[in-house]
């Protein structure tokens, strides 16, 4: 194939306007038919629309194209679909090249028609120049290893589980602790409908026991996972007890831990001050103290306090339990032991009535001298305040519970990081010394108890787990995803896949939903039997290498190994093609079969042409 | 000079800057036409030897993209992207290109509002630098010329590329070199594989003697002398001929 005569075909897309609107896509056709083996050039309305398809598969059969280069969007989003045609062809899909004209040329250069088209001939060149020596890989075919193992136990975790047994594929189900539930096992209730946390879990854990499919392995850690997409050995450490095992692929599911907020708003000074997952405890064990004032603190230790992110689902848990106690308080507090739900639901109902509402505006105003007099006009004799930078009751129903929240005459005071809530404890007492932002003055309010709005963070492992998967986290400790939007259960290591709160803050919701989603990627290998990696991998020439070994120890993979004849020899199904060790190979011995220097020097030096004249 | 449009090269990492640079299109951030992207999956990939080779034909910057440090989507492949940028800008200092032309820089898929602010103060950078002076000074061509191979030499790959485990896990007896002691190690090897790789290629089609190859190359004449003794040592420079009682000396092609 190499020595064959070069036909490249290039198909430019104006994109609608987005392309054609910024840069003369008739000019850059022209030139790029001067360009050398270029035999077949030509621009479509939409490359990627039914028309534009046909057109490069006709084109490929007609004009004998053995190089297909495509200047449109972004490889990004796009480069399968061009591929996927060319396929069909019956051309290699490793000999197309993607050109992006719009997201890196027309959209970020609208004023500057002239220059932007002078871009987008060079950037056509630099494809041209890239698809000259563009080889035909193939893809090799490995058997796959039907088996999966779910590392975590909590909500995300056995929902992942319990999605792929009923997929029929064993699983076995790691937890660290000694029972399942992870996470929600602190917690007293739900949101929004506050139903009881331990029966939902549950309803769960139930399931995942009764499941044939799954294995359970309690007070254990996967201590060692070696391998690749569909041909994972693990060894599964139970109290010092190992088992060895083969799973095919690895779902990550370790959870969070609440933030801890050391030297923040008095915690640790009184018993009193608590964590909103300790509040959730101490309702749950239903030995919350006897109280008339409560206070939560929103966004402790997060956006920017401590840890730089939003935790998303804190809000929403305040609100909750702010509602709980102001519709059922007596209850909560464990007050009225029988007959609570009768008890409990008449005195607290909502002024539904427009006058009564009116009648609690003007007493909020009129008991502007202080605050502990505002909610004696609430229906339950215990007031309720939110100290927050922004409520975030995002969602359907959240929205609607903020709403009801503030009928309730749960009070929600706003503070900024620049002027944030004191907490002092005197005498046992606690005192809250507030800027109040919409009056404009300093107050001061004695809760009974404050409750601070902690951020989920990352596992302590999280870092270890990383390294023994070799998969990455963030800079906030949780695991990162592939991306973002298109990927977002992912990894970019084929056969491991992340759900729930190990990734990021997420609800019971969206950890369930991550869960199953994570669940139906893994089985996608399991299902076809085999996978197929992309062919972007290593390629060492045995004649030039020295076996000094240096490639083994950056491969971030562990995907190269010394051979018998003491050479480096590179595992395919392994290798994710990033190139450390191509760049590190001393003796230049090892070739990125799509990214070899020759390749990049061309495409960049492509660029300098027009510079050189 | 205030025509002056400066062609750059960008490499960028396919999962982050590259998806960063996409943002800022579909966010509409303008930025200057200057630059010319090449894809790549990780910026690791990104061999000193290339950046040099762009500023020999006559590039006028270079940009070195990747992830933040902790984010990379190969686990730590941007430390060695680190590394080798910081090779290929000290090899530069020695060429006597303005290492200004070059900068690497870390640029997520969230930031595309950042990346068009760096392409922006980058190309300001380099306009502000004037065009490169390789084209029209073919001593600078030479030079560059052997900061390739110096680049390229198994001293200064394993050098660089070992870094990252010595100064952080350690060697083999888990000892954790001192990162600093670890810069001027490499610094001190560079400097000797640039000079090495230096007399190779003015001596690569003229015979000459190490008087000339000091002057030449601004260095005292004893240590151009231990370099091609040792050169000699290894088959890679050979003597041509003696001029009156001066020795000349040849690259040998194909080296040893």
């Amino acid at each position: 194939m190499s020595d064959d005569e070069k036909r490249i075909g290039v198909f430019i897309c104006h994109c609608g306007s987005n392309i054609a609107g910024f840069v003369d896509v008739p000019a850059v056709t022209e030139y790029v038919k001067t360009l050398p083996d270029v035999v077949f050039a030509t621009r479509n309305l939409y490359t990627c629309a039914d028309d534009g398809l046909t057109s490069i598969r006709e084109s490929i059969k007609e004009h004998k194209l053995n190089r297909v280069v495509v200047a449109a969007c972004t490889p990004r989003t796009h480069a399968p679909l061009f591929q996927g045609v060319c396929q069909e062809a019956g051309l290699n899909k490793y000999l197309f090249t993607f050109v992006n004209i719009r997201d890196q040329c027309s959209w970020v250069h609208m004023k500057e028609k002239e220059k932007a088209t002078e871009k987008a001939k060079d950037l056509l060149r630099m494809g041209v120049a890239r698809a000259r020596l563009l080889q035909p890989q193939e893809e090799a075919r490995v058997g796959v290893t039907s088996a999966a193992v779910v590392i975590g136990g909590g909500v995300a975790g056995m929902s992942a589980a319990l999605s792929i047994a009923d997929q029929g594929f064993p699983v076995r189900l790691v937890e660290k602790e000694s029972e399942l539930g992870g996470f929600v096992r602190q917690l007293s209730s739900i949101y929004q409908d506050r139903k009881d946390a331990g029966s939902v879990l549950k309803s769960i854990i139930d399931r995942v026991k009764g499941n044939p499919n799954i294995e359970l392995f309690l007070n254990s850690e996967v201590t060692a996972a070696e391998g690749f997409v569909g041909n994972y050995d693990i060894v599964i450490d139970t109290k010092g007890k190992e088992r060895k095992d083969k799973v095919g692929v690895i779902v990550l599911a370790t959870g969070t831990k609440e933030y801890i907020p050391k030297g923040l708003y008095g915690y640790g000074q009184s018993p009193n001050i608590v964590t909103l997952t300790e509040f959730e405890g101490l309702v749950k064990a239903r030995k919350l103290p006897k109280m008339s004032s409560i206070a939560f603190i929103q966004c402790v230790g997060a956006r920017g306090q401590d840890k730089t992110y939003c935790s998303r689902i804190c809000c929403n848990v305040s609100l909750k339990n702010a509602m709980n106690l102001a519709e059922n308080y007596k209850n909560v507090l464990g007050l009225e032991e029988a007959g609570a739900a009768t008890e409990a639901a008449t005195p607290m109902e909502a002024p539904a009535e427009g006058g009564e509402r009116r009648r609690g505006r003007r007493g909020r105003r009129g008991g502007a001298e202080g605050s502990e007099e505002e909610t004696t006009l609430a229906g339950p004799k215990l007031e309720i305040v939110i100290f927050n930078r922004d409520i975030m009751a995002y969602g359907i129903e959240h929205e609607l519970t903020y709403n009801k929240a503030r009928e309730k005459r749960v009070r929600l005071v706003r503070y900024t990081p620049k002027n944030l809530p004191q907490v002092s404890v005197e005498d046992g007492k606690l005192v809250i010394d507030y800027y109040h932002e919409t009056l404009q003055m300093q107050r001061k309010m004695s809760p009974d108890m404050i409750v601070l709005a902690t951020p989920l963070t990352a596992q302590a492992d999280a870092k270890d787990i990383s390294m023994m998967l070799k998969v990455p986290v963030g800079q906030d400790g949780f695991f990162l995803e592939a991306h973002v939007k298109l990927r977002p259960v992912d990894f970019a290591t084929d056969g491991i896949y992340v759900c729930g709160t190990c990734k990021g803050p997420a609800d019971i919701t969206e950890a369930v939903s991550q869960g199953i989603a994570a669940a139906s990627r893994a089985c996608i290998p399991l299902a076809r039997g085999y996978v197929q990696p992309e062919a972007l991998s290593a390629y060492v020439d045995s004649d030039v290498c020295s076996g000094c070994g240096t490639c083994i120890e950056v491969c971030p993979f562990s995907a190269i190994r010394k051979n018998e004849q003491g050479k480096a020899e590179v595992t395919i199904a392994a290798c994710k093609g990033c190139g450390n060790c191509g760049a590190t190979c001393p003796e230049n011995a090892i070739f990125m079969n799509c990214y070899s220097d020759e390749q990049l020097l061309a495409e960049a030096k492509a660029a300098l042409q027009e510079v050189k004249g | 000079m205030s025509d002056f449009e400066p062609k750059i090269i960008v490499f960028l990492c396919n999962w982050c800057s590259y998806a960063g640079a996409d943002l800022a299109g579909v966010s509409r951030y303008q930025y200057p036409t200057n630059i010319r992207a090449v894809r790549v999956m990780c910026s690791t990939r990104i061999s000193a030897h290339i950046v040099l080779e762009l500023f020999k034909e006559g590039a006028d910057g270079v940009m070195v993209s990747g992830c933040h440090i902790g984010d990379c989507h190969y686990i730590n492949g941007n430390l060695f992207t680190e590394r080798r940028v910081k090779l290929a800008e000290e090899l530069l200092k020695l060429t006597g290109v303005e290492p200004g032309r070059l900068r690497l820089e870390w640029v997520s898929a969230a930031e595309g509002e950042r990346y068009s602010q760096v392409i922006t103060s980058f190309v300001k950078q380099v306009k502000d630098l004037g065009p490169t002076p390789v084209l029209k000074d073919p001593k600078l061509a030479t030079r560059l010329e052997a900061a390739v191979e110096a680049a390229k030499s198994f001293r200064s790959k394993t050098l660089t590329s070992k870094e990252v485990k010595l100064t952080g896990k350690g060697n083999v007896y888990e000892e954790v070199l001192d990162p600093k002691k670890y810069d001027l190690i490499i610094e001190r090897a560079i400097e000797d594989e640039y000079q090495k790789s230096l007399i190779l290629t003015l001596s690569n089609h003229e015979a000459r003697s190490v008087k000339e190859l000091a002057k030449e190359m601004g260095q005292p004449t004893d240590q151009i002398l231990d370099h091609v003794v040792a050169l000699r040592a290894k088959n890679m420079l050979a003597l041509d001929h003696i001029e009156g009682t001066t020795p000349k000396y040849k690259a040998m092609v194909g080296g040893a």
